[in-house]
């Protein structure tokens, strides 16, 4: 007897699944068009710069996107500072995608570029998302893949390669009238030369020659990392234009690094359309493994970091953002428009990453903690 | 035990597809709340990417947070 193949069993399974869901049909983006700039202050780096988005309905069943980004960079951050020289630089980023309907299910796709002087980025996605049981829940599945090409300032014959591959599901429900919940899960595998060429580890050197006490080498990475984030959130309708919304996430990868944070807020719109956002954002994360703040000699090892982002921190969000509308009657084809500004005050505490350039006896210098102001100012037009 | 995953999971694909007949318990012409922008997840898409990438670029934790792609600039 033929053994049944289990592939088609579950395509068919689920195409019947697909078709017997109650038929509301899943609706494309907007077409829109988003003019944003952007301003990050904070431990002595400040990044600039625009992004551009615009989509647009291009058939009855096809929308496509493109978006520009920029960052224009000028850091003399601690890591900087520590043992190396300010420096400036520029990014560009480039987004092309479309989502295609088909009936309750958008299937999507999109590429990015990124592109700076010592860093190449490209990205490719693919997606698919399925409204089921009436259009009360909707599944999303996703996968992206990325080559990322790392070389060095000054040193013309570094290039290496890093392959990233990102699994992604989540699943939207509708719980009640006016109640929204969402659930994510991704797993992100990543291979090739995963740490900063630039950055250095510190470890102590007791010789009289050397005043500070310690030295500098090169941080050494593993060249694999496996990650996985589970994310929940939620809104809450309070009245037209309010609501409450509420996320965490929880995360853990291979080096070590356990992870979550939580944030809450509320959207509040008056009776002539200004509308409010208040919210509050705490993150918390543990080392990775190989993470020290200083080592007690050269090459401890096999590998070794100071990187402060794999250090164990807590930091505090706290954010302001309004936006009114623009009037637009006399504009042709444009049907509404927003002006809008976001204000993000961030604050980092590092509990086991210490402030070199302070100083003190090594191994007792400070521990470093600084603040960020982030700015958006942005319009936004519906067409 | 392959052979056993395997069917749980058709298993399962088949109730999810009987379950797929089930009434709606918020029906379409309760939804108006649900459909206002406010209750949106991505109202912001170009300001919601930036300020994820702001968080890629500080943090050690990353991924389900519908984020893109590309450096960090976080030296």
């Amino acid at each position: 007897m033929r053994q049944p193949n289990w592939h088609q069993l579950i395509l068919s399974a689920l195409l019947f699944a697909a078709s017997a869901s109650v038929a509301v049909a899943q609706v494309l983006p907007e077409d829109r068009a988003d003019a944003l700039y952007h301003s990050y202050s904070g431990d002595n780096i400040e990044i600039t710069g625009p992004s551009i988005l615009l989509r647009k309905k291009l058939t009855k069943d096809f929308s496509g996107y493109a978006n520009l980004y920029i960052d224009s960079i000028s850091s003399a951050s601690i890591d900087v500072l520590s043992y190396a020289s300010p420096y400036k630089e520029k990014r560009t980023e480039v987004s092309l995608g479309g989502d295609y309907l088909l009936g309750d299910t958008i299937v999507s796709g999109g590429y990015t570029h990124s592109d700076e002087n010592d860093f190449n980025a490209q990205t490719a996605y693919i997606g698919i998302s399925q409204d089921i049981f009436g259009g009360l829940t909707t599944v999303r599945m996703g996968y992206a893949r990325g080559w990322d090409t790392v070389s060095q300032v000054g040193n013309a014959t570094f290039e290496e390669d890093v392959d990233r591959r990102s699994y992604r599901l989540g699943v939207t429900q509708v719980v009640t009238k006016n109640l929204v919940m969402s659930f994510d899960f991704e797993g992100i595998t990543d291979e090739g030369f995963l740490n900063n060429p630039y950055r250095q580890v510190r470890y102590r050197f007791d010789d009289p020659s050397v005043p500070d006490g310690y030295l500098w080498q090169p941080e050494v990475y593993p060249n694999t990392r496996t990650s996985s984030a589970f994310s929940l959130g939620g809104r809450y309708f309070v009245k037209p234009g309010s609501a409450i919304y509420a996320n965490a996430r929880l995360f853990d990868d291979t080096w070590g690094i356990g992870a979550w944070n939580a944030q809450a807020g509320y959207v509040y719109t008056t009776q002539r359309n200004w509308s409010f956002d208040l919210s509050y954002r705490y993150y918390t994360q543990t080392a990775a493994d190989f993470y020290r703040d200083l080592f007690d000699y050269q090459d401890q090892q096999n590998f070794m970091a100071r990187d402060k982002e794999l250090s164990s921190f807590d930091s505090h969000s706290l954010r302001f953002a309004a936006s009114c509308d623009i009037p637009v009657q006399s504009w042709g084809f444009v049907e509404r428009g927003t002006a809008s500004f976001t204000y993000d005050f961030m604050y980092f505490d590092y509990a086991d990453f210490r402030d070199v350039v302070t100083g003190g006896p090594v191994g007792e210098e400070p521990l470093f903690n600084f603040s960020a102001d982030v700015f958006q100012l942005y319009v936004s037009f519906w067409y | 035990m392959k052979k056993l995953f395997r069917i749980m999971l058709l298993a399962g694909l088949v109730s999810l597809s009987a379950c797929s007949s089930i009434e709606p318990w918020v029906k379409p012409y309760e939804r108006a709340n649900l459909s206002d922008p406010a209750m949106r997840f991505d109202r912001n898409p170009v300001s919601d990417a930036y300020i994820k990438h702001v968080h890629e670029a500080r943090e050690g934790a990353r991924g389900a947070s519908g984020s893109s792609g590309g450096g960090c600039g976080c030296n």
